[in-house]
């Protein structure tokens, strides 16, 4: 069972991808369809037999495939890990998979590479699958990086639209900083633990506890610099501050992508890494401090830039940055169980968000800019209700999956007595707000009020199939319920029993909270919800007014605190610069113009001149004989 | 009497290429007359496979391991050539019997060429062979270029037979015998009337292989004559032009070869370096090949200068891969025919991928071999080459060696790339090409499967040096 969760996405990706390459039909389209959605949806129901059956009786099972590398001391197997970490993070990564699948057929179906697309959707939950199901760091950087790729391949798979292909180099390049980051801590493992197999790794992690390591000179805790290089990695997948430019950009791809990749799986990616790593983390608090302040800056930042953003899926990928950063702070806080519980449910409504949102898409006819929306609410009412309730439990309102997780993360915030507790509790609690303002605002922009569409386009628009409405009802399903049916396995009182030693577990007193702090995290979600009600139905002008009030701070956010702009004029431009000399002087100038094309000019001199020696005149020949014997007997006699 | 056993093949292939002659005087079936000729020099190879390994006429003329290969490869020549005049004899204007006969005279020439031990044995071969040449050369008498290039070769011919016998002479003179080996045993190292001699001989035997700067001839000659003529020129001569000057060195001037190893050396040089810069500038395909042919024999050289086992096997390699590398391209040559006209000039060869896939492919396989890429034929054969150089510390000559392969790829690349990727042209004939698959397809297969099973080549070559060293 646990092989074919394995190779049943590769098997469809290499299908499909054959497919792609015979002329495009009706027929080779279907059968890749339904090909990748039915292999992936197998093992959609594999991996929560799995998880499920782990519940009552967590077990861990460790699967060698076969070996790859063994060199040395060095040694790196294939194999599936099937710890409780992995199987949570194989229900999210299936599941979301097949129904993104299932989604695509219909979100897809006007498109005219369909086989390719489903191919890299399968390439793209294999690579995933082998990230999570690795036993070492090797494989997890095979995982790693071959998410990257699919990412890349997927980003830029409208590769005609320029920005496509902009945005999909951009996330490459600027992942690879990131990937940088990450192969240097697992050098550094390497290094300092002689293996990287995660069993070897973290059974002797509390001997290297004091060890330290010599970095360019400097004397450094080892673990601590692991731990940063590792978070690093996990930055760059994980869109954190400063590594964060390209997920908005991602947005270029097609809408089921954004919402498997760049918002439940592969950003996670980093968020499972640190969790995954919990017994180093643990015993590096420089680095979980650095993780807390990462992640609580980011969730702030992300949400400020929310609030401004015209395009609809730009917004869902600053909430998905903002949510990312919640993770990370939960779990630099030690609360490894809360960052999982907080990715597990996130995975669920903040894909439905995005279905929803391609579902808008579809039915306002390829239109993102919200600008142009509004008072379509009649026209497409299974989305909206969708939407509203993807909304609801991204807000935190009770009850919702939502609720459970974000509500862990700002109380382990507010318990904690970290260096950066205090900070990230207050950038948080202020995110609450802010997150379920630009939710609504979204909302209100896209649903209600008066349409802001041209009549004919407005009367085209039109609810969409039922092939892309059921995946939204089943994501609704589990951004409602999974919440509360899974919180006290979790990070309530079976956590213990259901991690089963697979992350480490902290027991934190929750009962000794403020009842105002408890529920705080819900009346400022709700209001959240009346200020957009109050800016956006009530006084529709007023968000106007607010923003030429105030330009300066809108424009900043309009502008995504100038990030972009700063990178262009420190590293893009510089480099280009230098390059620019690098291309043209040294290697046009200098060795180009001395090397290949210098010679080649003086040998087609050379051979114009040796062509013109061959005068045709008899005389000549002659001559040339007689010249080159008396220049070898002249040779000969002085030799002699 | 006994010694006329040892000549038999010449003297068989003699009767037979005079009896053709009279017959043809009165039976005009050129076919006939070509076919039999070309069953005739088979007879010659199988004649020479059975001959026992003697000496004869004093020790002049030699039968021996290093006699039998070459001219087994200069009949394959030959024959390669009579294959290409059926094929194009009636559109090429050459429609003439005496093509078979002098074809046939001027390989007894080359035989004897390669048999000859003594000076005068080598001068009779070289003359029988060259009067022959001078004739086929200007075969088509209808066309100025033909005549041309007759006339030329003829002049410098003489004056390059001159300076041999000047040099033969001089030999004479200094040494006071005419066989090699009693040379070797006479031989005073002090001498240089004895070397200038050397020099001359060296001078007149460069010519017929074309080495720089004795090659003024060949791009005219090249051109001129017609096309399975050039080919000719392009195969046999070159063999047993080489073959004579190696039993001229090594067996007579072994002692003293410090002297005429820099000759060589120079000729060497000059010939790869002058083949790869002017080749360049050429816009005629038989022009081409014959800068083409100065520079391989500029390669073959190195082999004899290296004065070793290691560099004679090498060159004999070389000389058998040219010889498949050449037949292949003189047959690719003449299948370039569209209504009755030949094609010959390097764009006519545009696009043509279009057209004919597979000729295009496999012309581009030996082009490649040419250039000396991996894994072809013609990489090996430089391969080997340079490795003898290398051994025999003569790195300058290697490094020389590759840095005109390189250039020289240039000119056999640009024929790849306009075959494939320039505008196509009007399809050519198909028809008229089939005898030339017989020259085309095993030469290709040879070029291309030779890096597979090399060994037979090795063995052959290794078997042919024992003779001489």
């Amino acid at each position: 069972m646990a092989h074919s969760i394995i190779l049943l996405p590769l098997i469809g990706f290499l299908i499909s991808c054959s497919l792609s390459f015979f002329k495009s039909n009706k027929f080779i389209d279907r059968a890749a369809e339904i090909i990748t959605s039915l292999f992936i949806t197998i093992t959609a129901i594999f991996s929560f037999y799995i998880f499920i059956d782990n519940i009552g009786d967590p077990s861990f099972v460790s699967i060698k495939l076969f070996n790859w590398i063994s060199s040395g001391s060095f040694n790196a197997d294939w194999s599936i890990y099937l710890d409780t970490a992995t199987r949570v993070m194989l229900v999210v990564i299936t599941s979301v998979s097949a129904l993104v699948h299932i989604y695509s057929v219909g979100y897809m179906s006007h498109d005219d590479s369909k086989p390719r697309f489903m191919g890299y959707l399968s390439l793209f939950t294999f690579a995933m699958l082998m990230l999570v199901t690795a036993d070492n760091f090797l494989q997890l950087f095979f995982g790693w990086e071959g998410v990257g790729l699919a990412s890349y391949l997927l980003i830029g798979f409208w590769y005609k639209k320029p920005t496509a292909n902009a945005a999909a180099i951009k996330a490459f390049i600027v992942n690879r900083i990131g990937d940088f980051g990450l192969a240097l801590g697992i050098f550094t493992i390497f290094i300092v633990f002689g293996s990287i197999e995660y069993q070897t790794v973290f059974n002797n992690v509390t001997s290297f506890k004091n060890v330290n390591f010599n970095f360019l000179g400097i004397e450094l805790h080892a673990l601590t610099l692991i731990c940063i290089f590792l978070f690093i990695g996990a930055m760059g997948k994980s869109a954190q501050l400063f590594l964060h430019t390209w997920l908005p950009d991602a947005m270029e791809g097609p809408t089921p992508v954004s919402a498997l990749i760049h918002a439940a799986t592969m950003v996670t990616a980093g968020v499972f890494l640190v969790v995954r790593c919990s017994p180093l983390f643990d015993l590096a608090p420089v680095a979980l401090d650095f993780v807390v302040l990462i992640g609580a800056s980011t969730a702030f930042f992300a949400a400020t830039v929310g609030l401004v953003q015209n395009d609809i899926k730009r917004v869902i990928a600053y909430s998905t940055c903002s949510q990312l950063g919640y993770m990370f702070v939960a779990a630099g806080l030690g609360a490894y169980g809360a960052a999982m519980f907080h990715l597990f449910t996130h995975a669920f409504f903040k894909a439905l968000l995005f279905l929803g949102a391609g579902s808008v898409i579809h039915a306002v006819h390829e239109e993102q800019d919200m600008r142009k929306m509004g008072g379509i609410s009649n026209f497409v009412p299974i989305t909206q209700l969708m939407m509203i309730i993807g909304t609801i439990s991204l807000m935190g309102f009770p009850f919702t999956s939502g609720y459970y997780s974000k509500d862990a993360i700002i109380e382990t915030a507010y318990l904690s007595n970290s260096n950066f507790a205090d900070y990230a509790y207050i950038l948080l609690t202020v995110g609450v707000v802010m997150t379920s303002f630009y939710s609504w605002r979204l909302m209100f922009l896209v649903f209600n009020g008066k349409t802001r569409m041209a009549e004919e386009d407005l009367s085209k628009v039109h609810e969409s199939s039922s092939v892309m409405l059921i995946p939204l009802i089943i994501l609704a399903i589990g951004a409602l319920f999974f919440g509360f049916l899974f919180k006290n396995y979790f990070i309530g009182y079976y956590s213990d029993v259901f991690w089963n030693g697979s992350i480490v577990v902290h027991h934190e007193d929750h009962h000794s909270i403020p009842l105002l702090i408890y529920y705080l995290p819900a009346i400022l979600g709700i209001a959240g919800f009346i200020i957009a009600w109050f800016m956006y139905i009530r006084k529709s002008d007023m968000a106007k007014n607010i923003a030429e009030l105030n330009k300066p701070l809108y424009n900043f956010l309009l502008n995504k605190w100038y990030f972009d702009e700063l990178y262009n004029s420190i590293f893009v431009k510089p480099a280009m610069a230098i390059g620019q000399i690098f291309w043209k002087f040294i290697d046009g100038l200098i060795i180009d113009g001395y090397g290949p094309n210098g010679i080649a000019a003086l040998v087609s001199r050379i051979s114009i001149k040796a062509k013109q020696v061959q005068s045709g005149f008899i005389y000549h020949y002659a001559f040339a004989i007689l010249i080159g014997l008396s220049i070898i007997i002249t040779f000969i006699i002085f030799r002699f | 009497m006994q010694s006329l056993v040892y000549i038999l093949p010449e003297i068989f292939l003699f009767i037979v290429a005079t009896v053709l002659l009279v017959t043809g005087l009165f039976l005009k079936k050129i076919k006939l007359i070509n076919l039999l000729a070309i069953f005739s020099l088979l007879v010659a190879v199988f004649l020479i496979l059975n001959q026992p390994f003697q000496s004869a006429f004093l020790n002049s003329f030699v039968v021996d391991e290093f006699s039998l290969v070459l001219k087994v490869m200069i009949l394959i020549g030959s024959i390669a050539s009579l294959i290409m005049f059926v094929s194009s004899k009636d559109d090429l204007n050459i429609n003439i019997y005496e093509f078979p006969i002098l074809i046939i005279f001027s390989t007894i020439g080359m035989m004897v060429m390669v048999s000859a031990n003594d000076l005068l044995a080598m001068f009779i071969g070289l003359e029988l062979q060259s009067l022959s040449l001078y004739v086929l050369a200007a075969l088509n008498r209808n066309s100025l270029l033909s005549s041309e290039a007759g006339i030329k070769y003829f002049i410098l011919g003489a004056l390059s037979s001159g300076l041999l016998l000047f040099g033969i002479s001089y030999i004479y003179g200094f040494s006071g015998n005419t066989n090699f080996n009693l040379i070797a045993v006479n031989i005073n190292p002090e001498s240089l009337g004895l070397i200038i001699g050397i020099v001359f001989v060296l001078a007149g035997l460069a010519f017929k292989v074309s080495a720089v700067p004795f090659h003024m001839w060949t791009p005219d000659v090249y051109q001129g004559a017609p096309t399975p003529i050039t080919g000719f020129f392009a195969l046999a001569p070159k063999i047993a032009a080489m073959g004579l000057l190696v039993r001229f060195l090594f067996n007579s001037f072994g002692e003293i070869y410090i002297d005429w190893q820099q000759i060589i050396f120079f000729i060497s040089i000059a010939s790869m370096m002058l083949a790869a810069f002017a080749a360049i500038a050429q816009t005629n395909l038989k022009r081409l090949m014959a800068y083409s042919s100065i520079g391989h024999i500029g390669y073959a050289l190195i082999g004899v200068a290296c004065f070793t086992d290691e560099g004679l096997r090498s060159l004999l390699i070389y000389l058998m891969i040219y010889l498949i590398m050449n037949i292949a391209v003189f047959a690719f040559l003449l299948s370039l025919k569209r209504n009755d006209g030949y094609f010959e000039n390097i764009s006519d060869l545009s696009g043509m991928h279009k057209n004919h896939p597979l000729r295009t492919m496999l012309i581009a396989l030996i082009m490649f071999s040419l250039a000396g890429i991996p894994p072809l034929a013609g990489f090996f054969g430089k391969f080997y080459i340079f490795v003898a150089a290398i051994e025999s510390e003569m790195l300058f000559l290697a490094i020389i060696g590759v840095v005109a392969s390189v250039i020289s790829a240039f000119y056999y690349l640009r024929i790849v790339k306009i075959m494939y990727f320039d505008e196509p042209k009007e399809e050519f004939d198909g028809s008229s090409i089939q005898s030339l698959n017989l020259l085309y397809y095993p030469s290709s297969i040879l070029i291309i499967i030779f890096f597979i099973y090399p060994s037979p080549v090795i063995n052959i070559s290794e078997y042919a040096i024992q003779s001489i060293i």
